[in-house]
């Protein structure tokens, strides 16, 4: 029975991580950009579907769909008012300018953290679940959202597969991925891609966020640890590796739901990062990574 | 900022300086403004409502014309709930504004690093909401040096034994029950009011199945609840203020059975219920006071004019920190004197009627020294419930507005 609900849980948790650390990765692969807003712009999608449905009245599709709005516009202004203004810089030398994007967008990350606490307060928001009540899975009572959380992760997922893989935007924002020069002699605008690539996250980051204030309820607070928790399964699995963060979701899922349930909540976090240290000792490009 | 702007307000600021010492020249002594400092979490719910009532009550007395003619001025900092944020603000209210006495903080690590400052700086220091015994025990044991503090909120002993006293009521007697899993946020607060729980709780008649303590930061309680369900408590009494909306929502999202009774700082918040999307109805929760609940004839109407000013009603802390203004500017008038030394000799004969019920302070000689006297005819505390979105005062009696309601998925094993 416990090891059926570790399944289920563990299952939960890790589709959740996976869309949180998808769009993380596949901005660093496309632009070579490392956005430590993440969990800014997460808790930004929760907190605004929850005052959407919760203060607002809007209901809860209605709430979830301003939120994942908020998100992507969130997403859109890092770019412009952090990202792009730094790469096009000609004050800063090139070689600085990861380490400069870094940094820029920690603070902005920290603004953003900051202006949610001042206006909604740093106490915890859950969002307005979709689907209400339980499911009895063979003896586990577990939650139809939760279920429904899983659903729409693996669905979104799948969409962004097709997306890149199957579609002539994808195309573009693989190539540019692989050989960005090679995409403008094509004669494409690479700040285009990089638009479209930036909407991506967004949304990606934006549905993250909501599922995340439904299944488990943000607070400003949450901005840090969300953050960390994308740039470790990220790192886990190999930066820029898209199916190495899905990978990296699961193992670090399952690690932290099996500690839980099996040793104790309070040491949750704790082997994931064990393992993080030792991947870096043996193979430090990560999982799947290529350089 | 462009240097014409910067040389314009270094003027004014120069003539304004200069213009107050000339005031404060002219008016000597007489209406000097007593000060209080605030030093409180502006940000999160708890903390918001103590500098706001701390203000509220300023205004009353001065409206009335103040201390003998002397004004109460409230100078507010907000620590971002951190301890070395409050030390530095305390150290500034002290030797730069130059305040009389300091209001702060609902959390007790902050009362705690302050402690020695007061002492240090010699300031008279009460605190609206924090709970830990250290505060009054080191004030037992070192009392020249740490008589300074004053513990303006019921210690987490004196919490616990008011959860048993109305758990033995509500829950025993009740509703019949016989076990109970402790289940508490690891946090210096928490240290002492398990003790009195499990200390407490087999005395009523609940026996204590499962203790559990989890990190404050924990955002998943599936596993938590998980277990407490496997050793099939009647009831879950909570220790939590720095988490409760997450364990509130999981609660009813997973529809644990079991209700949930004790300490809940968050869901003395009128906003929890929004917080929690009403994911907290059932919930039952320990408190000095609430919206509609007349504990003296002070308390209805201080959280409706708080409500009327700030659009919400107030913490806990808020009470408790609007009524130590009025006993800080009680003591100055009976002192008849800001002195540090004279200040705390008049605390300590503090007498009085306020929002959350009699309060005086336990002497030298007695285990929690300055902390608030417990007990029927000073403070006892009340247990609300959250029913339809609304806080509900059900125990004590004398109070009460409604019987106990719980959601429908909560299953009494050994009730009835």
């Amino acid at each position: 029975m416990l090891g059926l609900q570790i399944l289920i849980d563990g299952f939960a948790i890790s589709a959740l991580y996976a869309l949180g650390a998808t769009g993380f990765t596949l901005i660093f692969g496309v632009s070579g950009v490392l956005n430590l807003s993440h969990g800014a712009i997460m808790v930004a999608a929760a907190v605004a579907a929850w005052a959407a449905a919760s203060v607002f009245q809007l209901g809860s599709y209605s709430g979830a769909l301003v939120g994942v709005a908020v998100a992507a516009l969130l997403s859109l202004a890092t770019y412009f008012i952090v990202v792009q203004p730094i790469q096009r810089s000609n004050k800063i030398p090139n070689e600085e300018k990861e380490i400069f994007v870094l940094t820029a967008t920690l603070l902005w990350g920290i603004m953003i953290q900051e202006a949610i606490a001042y206006f909604f307060t740093n106490n915890a928001k859950t969002v307005l679940p979709i689907i209400e009540g339980v499911v009895n899975i063979v003896g586990v009572r577990t939650p139809a959202n939760e279920l429904f959380t899983a659903a729409v992760c693996c669905l979104v997922i799948a969409l962004l597969w097709v997306l890149v893989n199957r579609t002539r935007t994808g195309k573009v924002v693989l190539a540019a991925s692989m050989n960005p020069r090679g995409v403008t002699i094509l004669g494409f605008e690479l700040t285009n891609v990089y638009i479209v690539v930036w909407i991506i996250y967004g949304i990606l980051a934006g549905i993250a966020g909501v599922l995340l204030g439904m299944f488990l309820g943000v607070s400003s607070y949450s901005v840090g640890p969300l953050t960390a928790s994308a740039f470790s399964i990220v790192v886990l699995g190999g930066l820029g590796s898209v199916s190495g963060s899905l990978i990296a979701a699961f193992v670090v899922g399952y690690l932290e739901t099996f500690t839980a349930y099996m040793i104790s909540p309070a040491y949750r976090t704790i082997p994931a990062l064990l393992l993080l240290v030792i991947v870096m000792y043996i193979r430090p490009q990560g999982l799947l990574g290529r350089r | 900022m462009t240097s014409t702007t910067f040389r314009r307000s270094a003027w004014s600021l120069l003539l304004t300086s200069a213009a107050a010492v000339g005031l404060s020249l002219s008016a000597a002594n007489a209406a000097e403004p007593i000060k209080i400092g605030v030093i409180a979490e502006a940000q999160a719910i708890a903390g918001a409502s103590i500098p706001q009532a701390a203000q509220m009550a300023a205004e009353e007395i001065n409206a009335k014309g103040g201390v003998d003619g002397r004004q109460i001025q409230i100078v507010a900092y907000d620590n971002h709930s951190s301890s070395a944020d409050s030390v530095r603000a305390f150290q500034r209210a002290v030797n730069e504004d130059k305040v009389n006495a300091v209001i702060t903080s609902y959390i007790s690590e902050v009362v705690l690093a302050l402690e020695p400052w007061a002492s240090r700086l010699k300031t008279p220091m009460i605190t609206p909401g924090a709970a830990s015994n250290e505060i009054t025990r080191a004030i037992h044991d070192n009392y020249e040096k740490n008589k300074y503090t004053f513990h303006g909120y019921l210690t987490s002993a004196a919490l616990a034994q008011s959860v048993c006293d109305a758990a033995k009521d509500l829950l025993v007697d009740g509703k019949k029950m016989k076990s109970a899993v402790i289940m508490s946020e690891d946090a210096a607060w928490t240290k002492p009011l398990d003790i009195g729980y499990e200390e407490c709780l087999p005395k009523i008649g609940l026996k204590v199945l499962d203790h559990i303590r989890f990190s404050p930061d924990t955002t998943d309680f599936t596993p938590i609840f998980n277990k407490i369900e496997s050793s099939k408590p009647d009831v879950i009494i909570t220790g939590i203020s720095h988490v409760g909306v997450q364990p509130t929502v999981q609660w009813k999202n997973q529809q644990v059975p079991i209700p949930m009774f004790g300490i809940s700082s968050q869901a003395t918040n009128s906003t929890f219920g929004k917080d929690t999307n009403n994911a907290a109805d059932g919930v039952l929760y320990q408190g000095v006071s609430g919206p509609g609940v007349a504990v003296t004839p002070k308390s209805v109407p201080f959280a409706e004019n708080f409500k009327k000013k700030f659009g919400n009603y107030p913490s806990y802390a808020g009470y408790t920190s609007y009524d130590e203004v009025y006993m800080i500017a009680d003591a100055i008038k009976r002192a008849g004197s800001t002195d540090a030394d004279k200040m705390v000799a008049a605390l300590e004969k503090t007498d009085w009627e306020g929002t959350i019920g009699r309060v005086q302070f336990y002497g030298k000689e007695d285990k929690f020294t300055h902390g608030l006297k417990y007990g029927k005819g000073l403070i006892t505390g009340l247990i609300l419930q959250w029913q339809n979105g609304q806080q509900v005062a059900v125990w004590p009696k004398e109070v009460a507005k409604s019987e106990l309601k719980f959601p429908s998925f909560i299953k009494f094993s050994s009730a009835n």
